[in-house]
């Protein structure tokens, strides 16, 4: 008796709280398949810019006449607004295989 | 990637973007968005349709413009995805999930989701569109998540005015502002987290809502799940996603997301002239009203003769007072019809029976809401691409 009653209000909690009673969420994003073009630096950019975020963030940039102008604002601001940790001596390199590459 | 189901989904789509949008198929999992640089991969996420692949990591999602062409509600597996930090919260578990309520309140509160569903419920149709919607059109263009127009789309919410939490909570004499964070951040500590702050007048205004339904279903996980905020007529910017802490604050908040980001100018019509920084700024707010033709695709081939256009038009919440359409670029235009009224938030669908004649052909339509806020001719400018609500034009070949 006691038993059926426990099934009864299990179900009903089930019935109430719909997918809110599922295990946790598990979420799986497929593969991340975005890469870097092959340029000068590469091994430098992939160890600083992927930590964060993928590569698409930068090969779906808009053109730029000032490339150079354009990357050197965006590294800055990575590291200043977002705290990118990476290296002075890597910011040349990074800027120079963004402004080259994309 | 693609198994065969979502293949055949993936062609169904790419062919509908071929006639319906200006979203043009290249290949099966490809589609150019009509600016430069404008290729992205059709990609398939759990809960969602195949969808424009902006990002990766974290995942950012653009709506197929078709989609809008379906109903004045978007489908909960079609509906856009824009994150900015990459650690999500991928294996939160609902039933453990809380709601902190903190700050200059009473009583601090913790609630549970199944708290939270106990309580009255409201529901709300209100469109959701992301602050850079629309950038990659900007000119000059600007750095940042480069996206055509389908960074929108509206939804019937489920949930509870934040309004009955902060009772609860007893918000205390001289709180200025109300915060919200959610559970997804940064991956370095060194990266300011995402919260966003309201005024405590616009939190109590009895339509800002937690929310943890969306079109009769749990809110996406990619959406928010399993509680987001929805603040009706303002930017997606401020509807924070997977919604875990409330604070209420007695000063203005200055974090990096509200006091330098997601800024517009401070001048009359929030431009500046292309290419040029504004002198002050304030947070990005109301959506700017806008109309689209949902029907036709940029550079389609029509017949001559009858056809009718239809489309969707919305606005920051005053509501849709009349859509106006063009078939002759600009130069006469003709009253469309409405459909239902969804409420003051919602997309608002627009029909109108045309006769087209033969030749290449500008058509053009233009909102004006019930405030008189109307579209510009010419797009407006400012540092972040956003705001843009120009007239929009479909050119079409008709023979």
């Amino acid at each position: 008796m006691q038993r059926t009653v426990l099934l009864a209000s299990t179900l009903a909690l089930a019935a109430w709280s719909g997918s809110a009673l599922a295990a946790p969420v598990n979420y799986k994003t497929p593969d991340e398949v975005a890469a870097f073009k092959p340029g000068p630096n590469l091994e430098v950019v992939q160890g600083n810019c992927t930590a964060c975020h993928s590569s698409d963030y930068i090969a779906t940039q808009p053109p730029m006449k000032d490339r150079k102008a354009f990357w050197q604002a965006e590294v800055t601001k990575m590291i200043k607004v977002y705290g990118a940790p990476i290296d002075d001596a890597d910011v040349g390199k990074i800027v120079d295989y963004l402004a080259t590459t994309y | 990637m693609f198994d065969r189901r979502n293949l055949l989904k993936g062609a169904g789509l790419a062919a509908l973007a071929t006639t319906l949008n200006s979203t043009r198929a290249l290949a099966l999992d490809t589609v150019t968005l009509p600016f430069a640089n404008g290729e992205r991969p059709l990609v398939k996420y759990p809960q969602k349709r195949p969808m424009i692949g902006l990002t990766s990591r974290p995942p950012q999602l653009e709506t197929p413009f078709a989609v809008f062409n379906e109903g004045p509600l978007t489908p909960n597996n079609a509906f856009f995805v824009r994150y900015h930090l990459s650690d999500l919260p991928y294996n939160l578990d609902p039933d453990k999930f809380t709601l902190q309520v903190k700050g200059k309140v009473d009583k601090p509160l913790t609630l549970s989701l199944k708290d939270i569903r106990k309580m009255k419920a409201t529901e709300i149709v209100a469109v959701n569109q992301c602050s850079g919607n629309s950038r990659g059109f900007s000119e000059p263009r600007v750095a940042g998540g480069q996206l055509a127009n389908g960074a929108m789309g509206c939804a019937r919410w489920r949930g509870v005015p934040l309004k009955t939490v902060l009772e609860m909570a007893g918000v205390q004499a001289g709180a200025k502002q109300v915060t919200f964070g959610g559970m997804d951040g940064p991956v370095s500590d060194k990266t300011p987290d995402f919260v966003k702050a309201l005024d405590i007048d616009h939190a109590n205004d009895g339509e800002v809502m937690l929310a943890y339904g969306m079109n009769g279903e749990d809110l996406p996980f990619l959406n928010g799940f399993p509680l987001r905020l929805v603040v009706p007529g303002y930017y997606g910017t401020y509807w924070l996603k997977h919604l875990n802490e409330i604070t209420v604050i007695d000063s203005v908040y200055d974090g990096f997301w509200m006091k330098s980001a997601y800024r517009i100018p401070d001048t009359p019509n929030n431009a500046v002239e292309p290419g040029t920084a504004p002198k002050a700024t304030i947070p990005i707010n109301r959506f700017t009203i806008r109309s689209f033709i949902t029907s036709v695709a940029d550079g389609a081939k029509l017949k001559a003769g009858r056809t009718t256009l239809r489309g969707i038009a919305f606005d920051g919440g005053k509501g849709i007072k009349e859509v106006q359409v063009s078939t002759d670029g600009g130069k006469t235009w003709t009253n469309a019809n409405l459909g239902r009224d969804l409420g003051k938030y919602a997309f608002r669908e627009w029909k109108l029976p045309v006769k087209l004649v033969a030749g290449q052909v500008e058509l053009k339509v233009r909102a004006t809401g019930n405030g008189g806020e109307t579209q510009p001719d010419t797009p407006r400018w400012n540092p972040a691409g956003y705001l843009r609500n120009v007239v929009e034009t479909t050119r079409v070949t008709v023979a």
